[in-house]
């Protein structure tokens, strides 16, 4: 053996040499004066000294000792060599010390999750969120229970936000010019270049970042510009509110942030607005808004909402009456609305008749509507509606006497409000006049979602200093000089405002993985006073608290995760007369072109940012069930007059732009429109996201932010293959029928709800004999089940995303999803029933039905799957050998099967970090399905037995049902008639699907109750007779 | 026994010119409904002679064999391949998925488990009812059984997602404490398929003792003698040994008989059992055990058809041979096409919005063109065997056995994954497409039973040569009585 081969011999030489080499002695002197002598390569260069090499060289470098020995000291040498041989095998480990901790860390009990309050930001906007953290580890996101925007529940990309936590593919170092570098001296950098610009007030400095509500980083930014007051602090985000704010600057003179109280509203009407799923306060809208439509056996009042939407959203599937219209009309269609509402009080509009045409009886019946119920109804406008939708919807709240009731107005936000557009066209244009000289794009990412008409992957090349900061080294971050990364929301310090302006306190649940800094730090150095993010954080906060009670309150808001009450005040404003008359007049339409082209925010993928969250590829987008993909949706009718077919590459171009995008056929879409997902086509997001679907930005630029009136769309001639969860089947050109007649979401109108009548609707009235009666199982203690009731649920993916981080669900990729693998515990199901141009949309959420004569348990032939004594069906993962025969009986397929190593177990990664202690990772070859949570089920039960109590209803929370923002999904113990769960089975519109098979299930659903308006005119298959297999 | 080289060495088509040794006079003719089934003028010897000839004579064995069996080796050699890459990625090579959770997994499992059928029938039930013309076909049939169970046998084992686990599948006392679930039908599958196995095995070596007597007295090849002699358990033909072998193969034989019923009707219980429609039906059992039948007589005539012509057996094997199966072929397959018919009307019939789908989409859903040609391969095509003329011409009967084959291959793709691929809720429809791995399974376990197949026919007797001398035995004796009673008169 080499003497120098084994550095940890190298350390012990001094104890085994018994032979004392010459060269030992100089090795240590050397090691130990190692430092003085910088750094060295290799052992080789720090002893390269004559005799040592001399020393290497003689393979017996004392074999003269060897000839002056005796007899007996050679035997004796034998002898201990001998023995020494054998355990030439003990290696000698590095030694580490593992010290246990001599107090243990407050409240850890390992092997107990601990729940911290925190934030996840979207957009600048926060979602107040509790985060399970098991020994250190942040492993699950729930939503804080206390935040008014959250009530407990969670959006899916609150949930997903884990997952990006985790990514492997986070940007790890300071990069610059391509080449790893550190913070100190990315620090240096910045320091010379700020140095410089404090001679010149910041004049040429600029920084980019996201939308900011923050108000501690808002003092931040007003403490630079006094040190700076030349420089520019820009907002960008592709996903903007732009229209809000401008609709509301002309409406009111200033912009102000719109609040609305869905569960005072009787009857809302949306004009292409997803209030449901797809605005900031979402979650507590969809709850505020389902809280009018519990409609139970003694409780027969339901709200009633009117959608008027060009591409179907979750809004529109949930809502009594559709309006489908293109984007581009949806103006005239609020006008139409404005004029009939106002045209008989107010002098400025002239009354004017609607047209006896579907359209003029749809908006007669809904303004009649929105009449009766005055104070008690909204008008609300979607995010990419023009400002003066805005201001009508402003105008018809007003003059219903919503303003106070059904919608607040509050100062904005944001700080100063500024449309996003306007503020990077600003800096563009201030790159290409050459004023820039140092750029800081915290957070942001313009390269990629920046409107096509702002190159800024030239223009932040112009830029002689340039800085990135994100959580990914992406397409900004390989433009920029400098790259640095920045810690998740979950490692850093902060605060965010909600939709309501609520202050949201962030706190970390980990040090930064990958040495990041949250923006906050990086300003501070900006500022002068670089600080640690807690400082920054607790300084700020204790100042605004103020008094003695400061620190106690700013702990009370770390613990609970916000200020109470800081939501911001609404103003007393009224809408301006003359923007009204401008709102009214509705430009005519464009001509050229045969479609119009709608942007949006992808359902999953928001704006791009969310590309490398496997969980949120993977995820059926809402309507189309796509996943890995993008598309160009359009109407069948559409389709078909222009000769597309489904998977059909189109070219979609749009003045001297084009894009390719495959097409997706979509029922319920408007004619003549194409909806294009913003959020595909990244080549920079990191391996999952990297060339998924294609970027809709490219065709995108600031004068059609979200609309282009006169696009034009031909075929390539080549096709595209989607992964979906969910087929088209018997696609008919005329009329859909999605359940194929079939008994499966039942359908009632709120006029029939006949108690009766409905309990006995295609219930099984006898019980055939089986050929293991007198066998059944026996239940004692508690008996667990669901009801999930179908008028609350809106579709929003937030349970199926949920199930996936509680039950660490792998993810399969676009090919697996293909050939029909997925492997998501619970899905929606979505069935469109009606005419193929404006179907109703039925969702419903479908987990294992947990069935007390369960088909798939007396087939296999393991006993791997098998029923427990409060009946739950369970999957023994030890146990299965995988001949998937289970599946093939189960008749609701919930069933998923490792058809190969999924979970990847065998390689380490650092999202093994992401894991959930108490759930299995399943390896190939096994089943798996929905265990009803049981790991929750358990734990409460362990926390039930300490106390001597049983378990307590509503203790027990399934991940589904958690993330639920309308709370649609209630579990508890159905051996309990007072609990819950059991109330809701007992009521009249409570089915089991496929009940007739006689399976029993634990789950049953509450049949989707609609209210239609009996005065509008009959569309949508919502408005027909309820449906009756 | 010496063994005549004259009679070894020939070519085929020689035999009929070779002189017998006994006198002309105990030559067969037509006499008889018996002496349709060997024709020719043989003696004991020369039937001897005749078959323990090509498993003797190394050189008399056509160019056709080794094209076959190089065919199939390499069609093996892809199997290996599969079953390697299967075992290292999983059962995910597949084309299977959610819904169709099985494929041609199990396709081909009820496929082969099908054609083994027709064996055991030959052999146990034709035996118990005394039926001559099974003597020439049982021991090729009963090979047949034997490898096509040893190819249906190796999909239950490998379609598992842990095939390193499905011992877990025997009850067997284990430290885990836990046994089978006994309700589940594939628990029967694996006692039904495993006695099966067992018995065909049994029932085939037990036939093969007097014969590998015979062939051990006859070689010359001193290791052929040995591993012959080793087979032969020590036979001498004595009358004890006789009366021992009779005893012995009628009991087998009657335990043979009702696993012809039992093995397919428990195969069919996997589906029958289930819940699915398409699945759960009454009439599996009957259907799918007349289905096996029908299958595995068309495998045999596959067979049968090109050997025979390849080595010379007409006499053995005769038209008369091919028109009892081609009429049995018939028969079952008339069952299965009412099979076919019930299903459909109580699609119908039982007013079951799901069994009613189901029909529908047979018929006219993604796999339509399927459903159709499997109505022309086992409904149609066959009913040219109602024509004496077709019947006894070997190239209609061999193109029809194939079509039958073909037919019952897509019976089962249509029973398996068009009944699962679109059940009961619409939102968990999909599609099965098999992968280029499935079809290396499935020509790979082609390969592997002719392979194991084409082995048989070189080494050991394919047709039971002391059956043939007591059938000779038996038109002899009901000639010379013949004769003797005109005598007489």
């Amino acid at each position: 053996m080499s003497p120098i081969a084994d550095r940890d011999n190298l350390d012990h030489s001094g104890d085994l040499g018994s032979v004392p080499s010459p060269a030992s002695a100089t090795l240590r002197e050397r090691l130990l004066s190692a430092g003085s002598r910088g750094i060295w390569r290799s052992l080789d260069e720090l002893l390269d000294t004559p005799e040592f090499r001399k020393w290497v060289e003689d393979e017996f470098p004392h074999r003269e000792s060897l000839l002056g020995m005796d007899r007996r000291r050679f035997l004796q040498l034998m002898g201990a060599s001998l023995a020494l041989a054998g355990i030439t095998g003990c290696r000698f480990l590095p030694q580490r010390r593992a010290v246990p901790f001599v107090k243990a860390v407050e409240e850890e009990v390992p092997g107990m999750p601990l729940y911290y309050a925190s934030a996840i930001v979207l957009s600048g906007i926060a979602a107040g969120v509790l985060v399970e953290s098991h020994e250190g580890r942040p492993t699950k996101i729930e939503g804080n229970p206390l935040h008014p925007a959250s009530l407990g529940s969670t959006d899916l990309f609150t949930q997903a936000a884990i997952l990006n936590l985790y990514d492997p593919d986070r940007s790890r170092n300071v990069v610059h010019a391509g080449d790893v570098a550190t913070w100190p001296e990315l620090l240096a950098a910045l320091r010379g270049v700020l140095d410089q610009q404090q001679r010149e007030a910041g004049a040429g400095l600029r920084i980019l970042s996201g939308a900011i509500t923050s108000p501690s980083l808002l003092a931040q930014i007003d403490a630079l510009r006094r040190r700076l007051p030349e420089a520019r602090w820009y907002q960008w985000e592709a996903a903007n509110r732009d229209n809000v704010c401008a609709g509301m600057r002309q409406a009111f003179g200033r912009p102000l942030n719109p609040v609305y109280r869905l569960d005072r509203a009787h009857v809302v009407v949306t004009l292409d607005a997803d209030i449901l799923t797809g605005m900031p306060g979402s979650v507590r809208y969809a709850r505020d808004f389902m809280s009018g439509r519990r409609v139970r056996a003694n409780q027969r009042t339901m709200n009633r909402l009117y959608a008027v939407e060009s591409s179907p959203t979750n809004t529109g599937a949930v809502a009594d009456h559709r309006l489908t219209v293109r984007a581009q009309d949806i103006h005239a269609v609020a006008a139409q609305l404005a004029h009939v509402l106002m045209g008989d009080s107010s002098t400025h509009v002239p009354a004017q008749e609607l047209g006896d045409d579907y359209e003029g009886r749809w908006l007669a019946a809904c303004a009649r509507d929105l009449l009766a119920n005055r104070g008690r109804c909204l008008v609300v406008a979607g995010d990419g509606q023009p400002a003066a939708v805005h201001v009508l919807a402003a105008a018809m709240n007003e003059f219903l006497g919503n303003v106070g009731h059904t919608v607040a107005y509050t100062a904005p936000i944001y700080g100063e409000w500024r449309e996003a557009t306007a503020q990077l066209q600003e800096l563009a244009s201030e790159i290409a006049s050459g004023r820039v000289d140092a750029l800081l794009v915290l957070g942001a990412n313009p390269v990629y979602d920046a409107p096509a008409d702002m190159p800024f992957a030239d223009l932040i090349r112009r830029v002689p200093f340039t800085v990135h900061l994100g959580l990914h080294l992406d397409e900004t971050g390989h433009v920029c000089q400098w790259h640095a990364p920045l810690a998740h929301d979950l490692e850093s310090w902060g605060d965010a405002r909600s939709y309501d302006g609520t202050v949201t306190f962030r706190q970390p649940l980990i040090q930064p993985l990958f040495d990041g800094k949250s923006i906050p730090e990086i300003v501070s150095v900006l500022v002068g006073r670089p600080a640690d993010g807690y400082e920054l954080h607790r300084a700020y906060w204790t100042k605004q608290f103020g008094g003695t009670n400061a620190a106690k309150q700013f702990r009370r808001a770390i613990h609970d995760g916000l200020i109470e009450n800081s939501s911001l005040p609404s103003e007393s404003v009224r809408v301006r007369e003359d923007a009204v008359r401008t709102a009214m007049q509705v430009p005519a339409r464009k001509t050229g072109g045969n479609v119009e082209v709608v942007f949006a925010p992808d359902p999953t993928l928001y704006d791009g940012r969310f590309a490398n969250n496997g969980w949120l590829q993977e995820l059926p987008k809402a309507m189309t069930r796509l996943t890995w993909d993008n598309a160009a949706l359009l109407a069948p009718s559409t389709a078909h007059r222009l000769g597309i077919d489904d998977g059909d590459v189109l070219e979609i171009r749009a003045g001297d732009r084009s894009i390719e995008a495959p097409a997706r056929l979509q029922p319920g879409h408007a004619k003549d429109s194409l909806t294009l997902h913003l959020g595909g086509g990244r080549n920079r997001a990191g391996t999952v996201g990297n060339g998924v679907g294609f970027s809709a930005y490219v065709l995108r630029d600031s004068e059609h932010t979200w609309l282009i009136a006169d696009a034009s769309v031909a075929r390539t001639g080549r096709t595209h293959s989607f992964a979906t969860t969910e087929q088209h089947h018997a696609m008919d050109r005329e009329r859909l029928d999605g359940q194929h007649g079939r008994d499966i979401v039942r359908v009632l109108q709120l006029g029939a709800f006949d108690a009766q009548k409905v309990r006995t609707h295609g219930e099984r009235t006898w019980r055939p004999t089986g050929f293991y009666d007198g066998k059944d199982h026996k239940y004692d203690g508690y008996a667990w089940g669901m009801a999930i009731d179908l008028t609350l649920c809106t579709g929003c993916n937030a349970c199926v995303v949920a199930c996936q981080a509680e039950n660490n669900i792998p993810v399969v990729g676009k090919e697996q999803v293909a050939r029909g693998r997925e492997m998501h515990w619970i899905r929606i199901d979505r069935y469109y029933e009606g005419p193929v141009d404006d179907p109703a949309v039925h969702q419903q959420p479908v987990l294992c039905m947990h069935c007390e004569q369960a088909p798939c348990e007396p087939v296999c032939p393991v006993a791997a799957t098998v029923h427990s004594h409060e009946g739950l069906n369970q999957m023994v993962y030890n146990r299965c050998v995988g001949t998937r025969y289970c599946s093939n009986n189960c008749p609701y397929k919930v069933r998923r099967f490792n058809f190969l190593n999924y979970a990847n177990h065998t390689e380490p990664t650092i999202l093994q970090l992401l894991r959930n202690p108490n759930v299995t990772v399943r390896g190939r070859g096994v089943m798996e399905k929905c265990t009803f949570c049981v790991q929750r089920i358990n734990a409460a039960r362990i926390a039930a037995k300490k106390e001597g109590r049983s378990i307590r209803d509503g203790e027990i929370i399934t991940a589904c049902q958690g993330a639920c923002p309308t709370r649609a999904i209630v579990f508890g113990n159905i051996a309990d008639p007072d609990s819950e769960v059991s109330r809701l089975k007992r009521e009249p519109h409570d089915y089991s699907l496929l009940g007739d098979l006689d399976t029993r299930p634990r789950v049953t659903y509450l049949a989707r109750v609609t209210n239609p308006n009996p005065d509008s005119p009959a569309g949508a298959g919502l408005d027909r007779e309820a449906h009756t297999p | 026994m010496s063994s005549n080289p004259e009679t070894v060495t020939a070519k085929p088509d020689r035999l009929v010119q070779v002189p017998n040794k006994e006198p002309a006079s105990h030559s067969v003719s037509a006499a008889g409904a018996d002496a349709e089934l060997l024709l020719g003028s043989h003696s004991y010897d020369s039937v001897t002679d005749r078959i323990s000839g090509i498993v003797l004579d190394q050189r008399s064995h056509p160019t056709a064999w080794f094209a076959v069996f190089a065919l199939a080796f390499l069609a093996l050699n892809g199997m290996m391949l599969t079953i390697t890459w299967l075992l290292y990625r999983g059962v995910g090579i597949w084309g299977i998925n959610q819904p169709a959770g099985w494929g041609f997994d199990i396709i081909n499992f009820v496929w082969w488990i099908g054609i083994g059928h027709a064996g055991t029938l030959i052999s146990a039930i034709l035996l118990l009812m005394r039926q001559q013309w099974r003597t020439s076909i049982n021991r090729f049939a009963e090979a047949m059984t034997l490898f096509a169970v040893a190819c249906a046998g190796l999909y239950p084992l490998l379609h598992t997602g842990r095939p390193w686990v499905a011992y877990w599948l025997f009850p067997y006392p284990n430290i885990m404490g836990i046994w089978p679930q006994f309700r589940s039908p594939l628990i029967w599958d694996v006692f039904a398929v495993s006695t099966y196995m067992t018995v065909s095995a049994l029932f085939w070596f037990v036939g093969l003792v007097p014969d590998l007597a015979s062939l051990r007295d006859r070689a010359r090849n001193r290791f052929a003698r040995i591993l012959f002699g080793i087979g032969a358990l020590g036979w001498r033909g004595s009358a004890r040994h006789w009366a021992r072998y009779e005893a012995a193969y009628l009991m087998l034989a009657g335990l043979s008989t009702p696993l012809v019923l039992s093995v397919h009707s428990i195969v069919s219980f996997d589906f029958a059992v289930s819940v699915l429609p398409g699945w759960h039906t009454t009439v599996f059992p009957p259907y799918f055990v007349a289905g096996a039948i029908y299958a595995g007589f068309a495998m045999v005539l596959t067979l049968a058809i090109p050997v025979r012509a390849w080595y010379g057996l007409r006499d053995f094997i005769t038209d008369k041979h091919l028109d009892w199966m081609a009429k049995i072929m018939l028969a079952t397959g008339l069952i299965v096409v009412y099979g076919y018919i019930m299903e459909m009307f109580y699609g119908w019939y039982s007013g079951n919005p799901y069994e009613g789908f189901l029909i529908k989409n047979r018929m006219t859903g993604p796999y339509a063109p399927l459903f159709w040609a499997l109505l022309v391969c086992n409904g149609v095509v066959p009913q040219v065997l109602w024509s004496p003329r077709w019947r006894s011409s070997p190239a209609v009967l061999f193109t029809v056995s194939l079509v039958v084959s073909v037919g019952m291959w897509l019976e089962r793709f249509i029973i398996i994954p068009v009944s699962l691929h679109r059940d009961f809720l619409p939102s968990s429809w999909g599609m099965y497409v098999p992968t280029v791995w499935d079809w290396g399974m499935f020509v790979g376990t082609l390969g592997l039973f002719f392979f194991l197949m084409f082995l048989f026919i070189r080494f050991l007797p394919m047709i039971s040569i002391f059956e043939i001398r007591d059938l000779l035995h038996r038109i002899r004796g009901r000639r010379d009585l013949a004769t003797e009673g005109h005598h007489e008169a």
